[in-house]
């Protein structure tokens, strides 16, 4: 097996069970599972209290997820943090307007990728609430604590996924 | 910054860095696996899903650590998990990763965050709403597989970790 693929990349079998024991020792050390879509309604409820703090307040779901930096928050950043510092270590930071796969089935323009990005992120998050969780939460956390609800979730991610994914990108897509 | 939130941009940004390296962040490897012609993501996942079992529930039988189920609930796990799916495919990126992206330069994966928190603020206003009804629908409780199996998850863990290699062979084989 090859330690690197064709573009360049560390072997995903290998770069995966690195993150495995990282999330092992997550659980040891510091007592957290891996997830990421509850820090989006913290990061809306610290939004919404610049305008409306009575509201987030009152709100149930923003005092069972509180606005507060928390380790999931902190973990989330992280992510940033380190796709940033890796990709200038190795040469790969490229500013992107647009994905390339986008470009060539609809064009370079940003207003529609920005409009069809936003309504994505959207649905997505608005999903991932409603299911309890997302890739992340659910499909590793969920998976690996071998959840009944992970993998119903994560089946189901990947279902509505190919799905649309076959309806927008199918044609002119080309091996990433 | 207090204990917990600095094990939190640590694991971050380490995970950031895995991420980074095998690809994982790249809309190209998200929607190639949704369309089924480049399953990166999938081999990354898979692998860090089989070490944590392994490690997770060796340290749980040891008294070691805590497992963390999320609930069954068919209504918001298949509901939202649809729902996720639809709008992860017209994205390209995923909670977790959307940051990480942005940290690679890719910002237009600044769209799908912005729409990422607007979805989590609406979810907010809607959540005592699906509290009544649909996270009411086929709710089955805090169930993993062996529990729902009634066997050891000995036996289980096995024969996840050989569906494991028997899926990455195959993927190997399709050259996907």
């Amino acid at each position: 097996m090859k330690l690197k693929t064709a573009d360049g990349g560390w072997n995903p079998y290998l770069a995966g069970a690195m993150t495995g024991v990282l999330m092992i020792l997550s659980v040891v050390v510091a007592g957290k599972y891996f997830g990421a879509s509850t820090t989006m309604v913290r990061a809306a409820a610290m939004i919404e209290q610049k305008v409306a703090p009575e509201h987030v307040a009152k709100a149930e779901y923003y005092q069972k997820e509180k606005p507060i930096f928390d380790w999931q928050w902190l973990f989330v950043a992280g992510v940033f943090v380190g796709g940033l510092i890796t990709s200038v270590a190795f040469g790969d930071f490229k500013l992107e307007s647009v994905p390339p796969i986008w470009k060539e089935r609809f064009g370079r323009r940003i207003l529609p990728r920005a409009a069809v990005a936003f309504l994505g992120g959207f649905i997505a998050l608005f999903g991932a609430r409603l299911a309890g969780g997302c890739p992340s939460g659910h499909g590793l956390t969920g998976g690996l604590q071998l959840s009944v609800s992970g993998y119903v979730a994560l089946i189901c991610f990947f279902v509505g996924g190919l799905i649309v994914a076959n309806l927008v990108y199918r044609k002119g897509a080309r091996h990433g | 910054m207090d204990k917990l939130q600095i094990y939190g941009l640590v694991t971050g940004i380490l995970f950031g860095v895995l991420l980074q390296r095998a690809r994982v962040l790249r809309f190209e490897k998200q929607i190639g696996a949704l369309l089924l012609r480049d399953m990166t993501i999938v081999k990354f996942m898979f692998s860090a899903i089989l070490v944590g079992m392994v490690g997770i529930y060796a340290l749980h039988d040891l008294g070691v650590v805590k497992l963390s189920i999320k609930p069954l609930i068919l209504g918001g796990n298949i509901g939202g998990g649809l729902l996720f799916g639809f709008g992860w495919a017209l994205l390209g990126f995923c909670p977790g990763t959307a940051g990480g992206a942005i940290g690679e330069g890719r910002w237009h994966a600044l769209w799908g965050l912005a729409g990422m928190i607007a979805g989590a603020a609406l979810y907010a206003e809607l959540y005592p709403f699906m509290k009544r009804t649909v996270l009411t629908w086929g709710d089955y409780g805090k169930i993993t597989i062996p529990q729902a199996l009634g066997v050891s998850h000995w036996l289980v863990i096995p024969a996840f970790i050989l569906a494991g290699l028997g899926l990455f062979w195959f993927l190997e084989k399709m050259k996907v």
